[in-house]
């Protein structure tokens, strides 16, 4: 499949217009999905997400929440991971991801609806703190998403690649890509066609708190998320007597 | 995403050479094994550790070990360290479980004494 | 007469929960002889642990009622997997139906379990989801650092996520760490082996200094105590004004040291006096100087 740029998705994201701009590999601007504004922020050119980036992206979210109350945010995903620098590391680059995570999350408490879409490569820590964030995050099926490729992580782990590959076919935990992603409940659909009328479809649709853990069980692909969960939350909590001295008699 | 698991992992890996064996023992006890807890663990599964845990149940007064480690090919010496535990102690009713990453013989011994003594209450 | 210390870094996380906790205070929450553990470890014939490497459950730290979790960094680097994660995910949820003083991170960890790749590093986003809507709801939350792995990968943004952090001088902070860093750019880029670079670079009084951690410790359980008795009493909270707030001293952060290339022209840059002999103050003779650090961040420009 071919690779789009965000040019390409986004004039067939909005085929009434919109006002993106790059600034660098930093994408942000303003589009209308149904006749309603839209924020989008995003990257672009397999972006490095470095402490100015990750504080650029969060910049334009909160100025979203203070200027334009309960607009929804579109966050457009490409990025390599974050920035593997000594300098980012002096800089506290974990404190900038963090507070990324905070502002989508802040946003989402004013009432703002976010939906991602990994139109290109997202690997690991690049989007955690945002796509990740989002109530809803969708893929196209070209869409790169991994921790490692199975190379790398048969270095680093010391097992077969072939074993790693064989498990792969069977398992979606261990291979990149957006389909596995999809079956672990960490995308919600994969999009093909109408890119546009998915996302006016994406933002009539009803949040709410995190569902990743039961759509991964729903669909097959992750199994012990949910339910582990689940138990650690109502652990001991039918009983009547204290914990503590239940425990000990 | 990455930070200091590849170094843990590949010290990790590398131990791992064979691939996992399970061993199971039962020796008979003497006393059935009583504590204030109804389970104990001591340990962890790092490089050259293990972890015990140490269940009371009825198994007929007898003692069963149940051992998963990292480290194939050592059954009879897991045999002896496990026989001398429980001619040590004599418990009994009592499910042994270990998952082990290449302990010695040395440090088996003693996290079992350490469970034991926790178990009982002794311990710290 | 001297009470010995008790050392945070070298016990174990179940000796950590033990010591940080009330005497007996401690009610674990599916305890190991639940046995959940990773079926994706299993699956690639690698040891599992009883408890996936974290301990979760309920407590008091001096009468005051916490959730607490405790990752266990002797086990495949306190690496997040599926069971890890939710073990941790779950807790939060629970925190938010019972609403307890707090919720106490002990953490150590590398990050994303490589072995449960993807689960991984799903798992850890459901964490920060999970950690930051129980922060919404007025739940607080507190991260300890100390131990050999030093909290890294997703484990440092969760750890950032929380309203304060209590590290160990000893404990180590950040995103990539040393040995990633030397990979992907090679020796000149940071060389993991110098022990002085890697600690000024990641270490408990460079954060402390940056403002990435509100308290820094001994090695000793009865003063981590202590910090978390004065973070239950700090002021906190997530609303949008202090997220601005953070916001401007993150600017700010940019401004002042993004040009700079090591810690020690960093905290030469904050105004403080001989910053090479940094490293070698103890806390007592440390703190007074950082103290010049903090209203550095807190001054105009």
């Amino acid at each position: 499949m071919e690779r789009r740029s965000w040019r390409e998705v986004a004039d067939q994201l909005f085929r009434g217009g919109h006002r993106i701009e790059a600034r660098g590999a930093f994408l942000s601007g303003s589009a209308t999905v149904d006749g309603t504004a839209i924020s989008v922020v995003g990257t672009t050119d397999h972006a490095t997400i470095d402490a100015e980036m990750a504080l650029r992206i969060a910049s334009a979210i909160l100025r979203v929440v203070r200027e334009a109350p309960g607009r929804p945010i579109l966050i457009l995903v490409d990025t390599n991971g974050p920035s593997l620098r000594h300098r980012d590391e002096l800089l506290g680059i974990n404190t900038y991801m963090a507070h990324l995570a905070k502002c989508v999350e802040m946003a989402r408490r004013f009432g703002h609806h976010i939906v991602s879409l990994i139109y290109d490569r997202a690997l690991s820590g690049g989007f955690i703190a945002s796509g990740m964030m989002a109530d809803l995050c969708f893929a196209l099926p070209q869409a790169e998403i991994r921790v490692m490729n199975i190379r790398a992580m048969a270095q680093v782990t010391k097992i077969a690649r072939e074993r790693l590959e064989r498990l792969s076919r069977s398992s979606p935990v261990l291979a990149p890509g957006a389909e596995n992603y999809f079956k672990m409940g960490a995308v919600d659909e994969i999009w093909s066609g109408d890119i546009g009328a998915h996302l006016a479809a994406a933002l009539r649709q009803a949040v709410g708190p995190d569902q990743r853990a039961s759509r991964g069980l729903e669909r097959g692909g992750r199994h012990l998320a949910g339910p582990v969960a689940q138990k650690v939350r109502w652990y001991g909590r039918d009983r009547t007597i204290p914990a503590t001295c239940d425990r000990q008699g | 995403m990455v930070g200091w698991a590849v170094s843990a992992a590949s010290t990790f890996s590398s131990l791992v050479k064979t691939t996992m064996e399970h061993l199971e023992f039962t020796f008979p006890g003497r006393r059935a094994a009583t504590g204030r807890k109804h389970a104990v663990l001591v340990g962890v599964v790092g490089s050259g550790n293990l972890e015990v845990l140490l269940e009371p149940k009825p198994l007929g007064g007898a003692c069963q070990i149940v051992v998963k480690t990292a480290v194939a090919g050592f059954g009879e010496i897991w045999q002896a360290v496990l026989e001398d535990f429980c001619r040590r102690h004599g418990l009994g009713d009592l499910l042994v479980s270990i998952n082990d990453l290449g302990a010695t013989p040395a440090v088996v011994a003693l996290r079992l004494d350490q469970a034991v003594h926790e178990l009982e209450g002794s311990g710290p | 007469m001297i009470v010995p210390r008790t050392s945070y870094v070298e016990a174990t996380a179940r000796r950590r929960v033990e010591a940080v906790l009330d005497h007996d205070s401690f009610w674990e929450f599916l305890p190991p002889e639940e046995r959940v553990t990773s079926p994706h470890l299993s699956q690639l014939d690698l040891p599992v642990a009883f408890d996936d490497g974290v301990v979760v459950g309920g407590g008091t730290v001096q009468g005051r009622r916490v959730l607490l979790a405790a990752q266990e960094g002797a086990f495949m680097g306190g690496a997040v997997g599926e069971v890890h994660g939710a073990k941790l995910t779950g807790l939060f949820a629970r925190a938010v139906d019972e609403r307890p003083d707090a919720v106490v991170l002990l953490l150590e960890s590398g990050g994303v379990r490589l072995h449960e790749a993807n689960a991984g590093l799903i798992a850890v986003s459901e964490i920060i989801r999970a950690l930051l809507a129980a922060r919404g709801r007025g739940i607080r939350v507190l991260a300890v650092i100390g131990g050999g792995v030093g909290c890294f990968g997703g484990m440092g943004i969760v750890a950032r996520c929380c309203d304060a952090v209590i590290m160990l001088e000893e404990g180590r902070l950040g995103m990539s760490g040393p040995e990633v860093i030397e990979m992907a750019g090679g020796v000149e880029e940071l060389d993991s082996r110098d022990k002085a670079l890697v600690w000024r670079t990641f270490g408990g009084k460079h954060r402390y200094l940056l403002g990435d951690c509100e308290y820094l410790v001994e090695d000793d359980v009865a003063a981590i105590r202590e910090s978390i008795h004065q973070a239950l009493e700090a002021a906190s909270g997530f609303e949008l004004e202090q997220l601005e707030a953070e916001h401007a001293l993150l600017e700010k952060r940019l401004r002042e040291l993004a040009h700079l290339h090591d810690a020690i022209d960093m905290w030469r840059a904050l105004g403080l006096p001989d910053p090479d002999t940094l490293p070698m103050l103890d806390l007592a003779r440390f703190t007074p100087i950082a103290h010049r650090a903090r209203s550095f961040w807190k001054g105009e420009g």
